[in-house]
């Protein structure tokens, strides 16, 4: 087996904020019906999280976690060593239930934009409200960065995480590099 | 710029999340219609100054399709609605009537 490496091996550059690629994560695009207790309650147990997050949220983390993508969309969320084993649990769990699950975790690339402003580098590039009463922890945004579609969601205070397709990844960094860059800052929030 | 809000994620998405779709009610005719009804289903579309019916699909955002209608002279948005219907629902035309009065558009009005 070869060795798996992210779509940037981990670049990270530091202006006002701090942009990283995150490396390599587990993310599982699930559809189905997401009113249906059973597949709740398996993508719960799979990503180690009490429910499934509400339009628009994030629940949990990279390491374990559930995103809402759309009405009947999740990304789920797990260390990259177990992915290929938590599809096949979920199949396993969940036969006989109309949904899909596939590992999508090396067609997607991860990055962090961490640091004070970290607000700022997202509202330059994508068409969403991000004033802090609008946008806080926990929310989650499936939108676009400049050209590109992305999601994005807030982490933490001055944290936020950001999913893109791997094949634009290169353009994701240097855009969130140049938006996040010294001298850049608005000072707008 | 066009603000519409997506009625399945809830989100006010401007024009560039969004792609338009085209005439909104379109009842397709296939194999086996008259030439006449084909024709009609292919190529005649509405054209109207004022109040307009459109599919709009919250490309980038969270996928789906939509209803809007809005005024095409002033850009007015009455209103969005899932995709899950075939006609405009009824408190949205009130709205329209009560705005528009005589407003018309196909069979509405």
């Amino acid at each position: 087996m070869s060795e798996a490496i992210s779509a940037l091996a981990g670049a990270n550059t530091e202006g006002f904020c701090r942009v990283s690629e995150l490396g390599l994560h587990g993310m599982i695009t699930v559809r189905g019906d997401l009113s249906n207790a059973d597949l709740a309650k398996a993508l719960c147990a799979a990503a180690g999280v009490n429910a499934l997050p509400e339009v628009r949220k994030m629940v949990g983390g990279l390491e374990g976690g559930i995103a809402w993508m759309s009405p009947d969309e999740l990304m789920v969320f797990v260390p990259y060593s177990q992915v290929v084993a938590k599809v096949e649990e979920l199949n396993d769990a969940l036969a006989g239930t109309h949904f899909l699950a596939v590992n999508v975790s090396d067609a997607r690339a991860v990055f962090g934009i961490d640091g004070a402003g970290a607000r700022e580098v997202i509202a330059k590039i994508a068409p969403v409200d991000m004033a802090p009463e609008a946008f806080t922890t926990g929310d989650l945004r499936r939108t676009r960065i400049a050209q590109v579609a992305a999601a994005f969601w807030m982490a933490g205070d001055d944290s936020f995480r950001l999913i893109c397709f791997r094949s634009v990844a290169e353009y994701a960094f240097k855009l969130l590099s140049t938006s996040a860059a010294k001298g850049g800052e608005v000072g707008y929030f | 710029m066009l603000t519409l809000q997506c009625p399945y994620c809830g989100v006010m998405a401007e024009e560039t999340e969004l792609s338009a779709g085209g005439e909104a009610h379109l009842k397709r005719f296939g194999p086996g219609s008259t030439d006449a009804d084909f024709e009609t289903y292919m190529f005649m579309r509405e054209n109207p100054k004022g109040v307009h019916f459109e599919r709009w699909r919250h490309a980038n955002g969270c996928g789906k399709w939509f209803h809007a209608a809005r005024c095409t002279v002033t850009l007015e948005v009455f209103g969005t609605y899932t995709a899950q219907t075939s006609v405009p629902p009824a408190d949205l035309l009130d709205k329209i009537r009560a705005a528009r009065p005589g407003f018309k558009w196909r069979e509405f009005e």
